[in-house]
């Protein structure tokens, strides 16, 4: 992956928000929610894809993670923001284009379980998608599905049998053909190892890896494992509380991750080496995610981070370059300190 | 059926089938282990190697068709599994507690937590309803569930997914029992909670002496939380050890293939170690070792026989035809018997 790959994604200001009710006269008078309540999973983020290279996105359940990359797909109609792709903003195309879009645009599900059609035989899963775009029929249809699911190492022998005759790591390479039949330039895979046994999560990275560099795909790989978002991206998006707080390559999102936020991620990590778990120290965050329909002021980590100062609380933090091509979003650090240890206490030089 | 001295369990030889339309299923099929007073066992495996219902069997919690059809368990000087069930009841909550995965139904939805957490002292201590509304505050701080008095009184869906696991940890402590049995305590939370949550298990086990069987699909939660560790694959153990050694120096094919197969972060990316095929089905083994087909250095034996249950160390068995070489491949020095500690 080089610096100045093209870009085949690009997204300017996306939010999702969910409007849960309320603030109405009626609500005001007997219901006694006289607040309008709204859930902003995804509030104003930017983000530029390039093309042949894998993006994490990483960060805790509630983050927003999956609604941003169902958004991008419009799976989750998005309240505002864009989304470029070959030039046309898919956040304002209709139904018929946007369908002729999404043959480029795929996604793989988190749950192998609840995202295939149980009704359906393998062979009819694989080949809907031929079908719905029109790619083969018949004959030809039969055979490219019988290649797609070699090329995710199924045996072809496959064909007729139903998904709950498969393991779940059988069946996440099921769904993986089936994203894979229109011959998509980008995929969401959303979580596509989370339910997976550790001997299988092995195998669908591999899988994953094989297929984009033999297909030239792009990813957009979900995932709240750092372990697993190290080992198979490019660069990292690490998302709090609907905003993106850091984005830098995976190795120095690794080793010399900015945010307080992903450093306590970093640390909250197991390490399977005794001899590093009896030694090292860990930054504990205190309490839960705080919930997303009233995010706190400021920088929205404040509540729990430890370098936290008044200030905080009131100026919402920009993603701003600390190093090259190292992004973060804090106001007590600066390209002139980067180091938060190092910044003298009550300073918010990034301000 | 007496228990050595020091020893809080001793598992010996325990057999649960389930007896299935699709033939017997041998979910555990002949482990023994011990655990001694104040430590931690992990347990580790993937789904369906039975280290779940190993664990329920030792507390007689295993759902119809199972059947625990051959064994001991030996908790202090009785054999829990000739006890009537009315004594095991006594025991269950009393003095072996567990924590399951799932806090939320885990936990009845209808019932203030502060109920829940009555009945345990009401049942087991005799406690009045006023005490044990104290002891049910007391514990809940013990957990660290902020403001705990007035939470007390919340149902379980005003909780998070931590809070309620600490709500679990709470309730399985409230009456210090002796043994704590935590299934996964801590899979479906976020790391950032996991971690707080594994830290409350340790302070809490230093505090109390409780000891503590942590059954655990992640590697890393069993390196950072355990003194021994048992491997487990198709109802077998295949792997036990102390922890530190079987990491450093494991001895079976599939423990190494296990640790290999986790990425590392510090590392350079590039192809990660997998273990091919699927784990078996556990109803129709065939002949010989069960993890042969995906075993990367399998020979004609591991088809046709059952692999031995060699001693590497003092504390440290593997199965496998092959365990010397696999742990001296790993650097371990294999030592006479009379060397051993």
């Amino acid at each position: 992956m080089s610096a100045n790959s093209p870009t085949l994604l690009s997204i300017r200001d996306l939010k999702v928000h969910f409007d849960l009710g309320g603030g109405g006269p009626l609500d005001k008078l007997i219901l006694n929610k006289p607040e309008k309540r709204v859930v902003k999973a995804v509030d104003g983020v930017s983000l530029e894809i390039q093309k042949g290279e894998t993006l994490g996105l990483v960060g805790e359940s509630g983050c927003g993670k999956t609604t941003l990359g169902r958004a991008i797909l419009r799976l989750t109609e998005l309240t505002d923001g864009q989304v470029f792709y070959r030039d046309r903003d898919l956040a304002h195309l209709s139904g018929k284009q946007l369908r002729e879009q999404r043959r480029h645009l795929q996604i793989i599900f988190q749950d192998p379980y609840a995202s295939l059609n149980p009704r359906m035989t393998i062979g009819q899963i694989v080949g809907e998608p031929l079908k719905t775009f029109n790619l083969a029929r018949g004959r030809e249809a039969e055979q490219r599905v019988q290649e797609l699911l070699e090329t995710v190492g199924l045996s072809k022998r496959f064909i007729k049998r139903f998904p709950h005759e498969f393991s779940g790591g059988q069946r996440q390479r099921i769904g993986i053909a089936r994203a894979l039949a229109v011959d998509p330039d980008f995929i969401v895979a959303d979580e596509p190892i989370s339910a997976l046994d550790v001997s299988i999560q092995a195998q669908i990275m591999n899988l994953l890896e094989k297929l984009r560099r033999e297909k030239n795909l792009t990813y957009l790989f979900i995932s709240h494992d750092l372990r697993a978002i190290r080992h198979v991206s490019d660069r990292v998006a690490v998302m709090y509380l609907g905003k993106l707080v850091e984005l830098a390559d995976a190795k120095d999102i690794y080793h010399e991750p900015l945010m307080p936020y992903t450093k306590a991620l970093i640390s909250a990590v197991p390490v399977p080496d005794p001899q590093i778990e009896a030694t090292r120290q860990r930054i504990m965050l205190e309490g839960d995610v705080p919930s997303p329909i009233n995010p706190p002021s400021g920088c929205r980590f404040h509540t729990r981070c430890p370098y936290a100062i008044d200030v905080c609380k009131e100026v919402i933090p920009q993603l701003v370059e600390i190093k090259p091509r190292h992004f973060a979003a804090c106001i007590r650090i600066s390209p002139a300190q980067p180091h938060i240890e190092e910044v003298p206490a009550g300073a918010a030089p990034g301000l | 059926m007496t228990i050595s001295n020091g020893n809080l369990l001793e598992v010996k030889n325990l057999r649960t089938y389930f007896d299935t339309d699709d033939g017997m299923v041998k979910a555990v099929d002949g482990i023994s282990f011990q655990l001694k007073r104040g430590e931690t066992l992990g347990i580790v495996g993937e789904s369906g190697s039975g280290k779940s219902v190993a664990n329920l069997s030792i507390i007689r919690l295993i759902p119809e068709p199972g059947k625990i059809v051959s064994g001991e368990v030996l908790f202090h000087d009785s054999d829990l599994l000739l006890l009537p069930n009315e004594a095991v009841r006594k025991i269950r909550g009393r003095r072996i507690a567990m924590i399951f995965q799932d806090p939320m139904t885990s936990l009845n939805p209808f019932m203030k937590i502060s109920r829940q957490l009555m009945e345990m002292t009401e049942l087991h201590l005799g406690h009045s309803k006023a005490q044990a509304f104290e002891h049910a505050v007391k514990m809940l701080e013990t957990v660290g569930i902020p403001d705990a008095r007035s939470r007390a009184n919340d149902y379980p869906h005003e909780f998070s997914g931590g809070m309620r696991q600490r709500v679990m940890i709470a309730m399985a402590l409230s009456c210090e029992p002796e043994l704590l049995i935590a299934d996964e305590p801590t899979t479906a939370l976020d790391v950032t909670i996991q971690a707080q949550i594994l830290e409350l298990i340790k302070t809490l086990k230093r505090e109390t002496g409780t000891s503590v069987i942590l059954i655990t699909h992640d590697l890393g939660v069993v390196a950072g939380m355990t003194d021994h560790v048992i491997v487990m694959y198709a109802g077998k153990i295949f792997e036990q050890g102390k922890t530190t050694e079987l990491f450093s120096l494991p001895g079976n094919p599939y423990t190494k293939g296990l640790l290999r197969s986790v990425p590392d972060p510090t590392a350079e990316q590039g192809k990660l170690y997998q273990i091919p095929g699927l784990p078996p089905d556990v109803a129709h083994l065939k002949p010989g070792c069960p993890f042969a087909p995906r075993c990367d250095r399998v020979e004609e034996i591991c088809h046709k026989e059952f692999p031995p249950f060699v001693q590497l160390n003092a504390d440290h068995h593997s199965l496998c035809h092959f365990a010397r070489e696999v742990y001296a491949d790993s650097g371990g020095v294999i030592l006479a018997a009379d060397e051993r500690k």
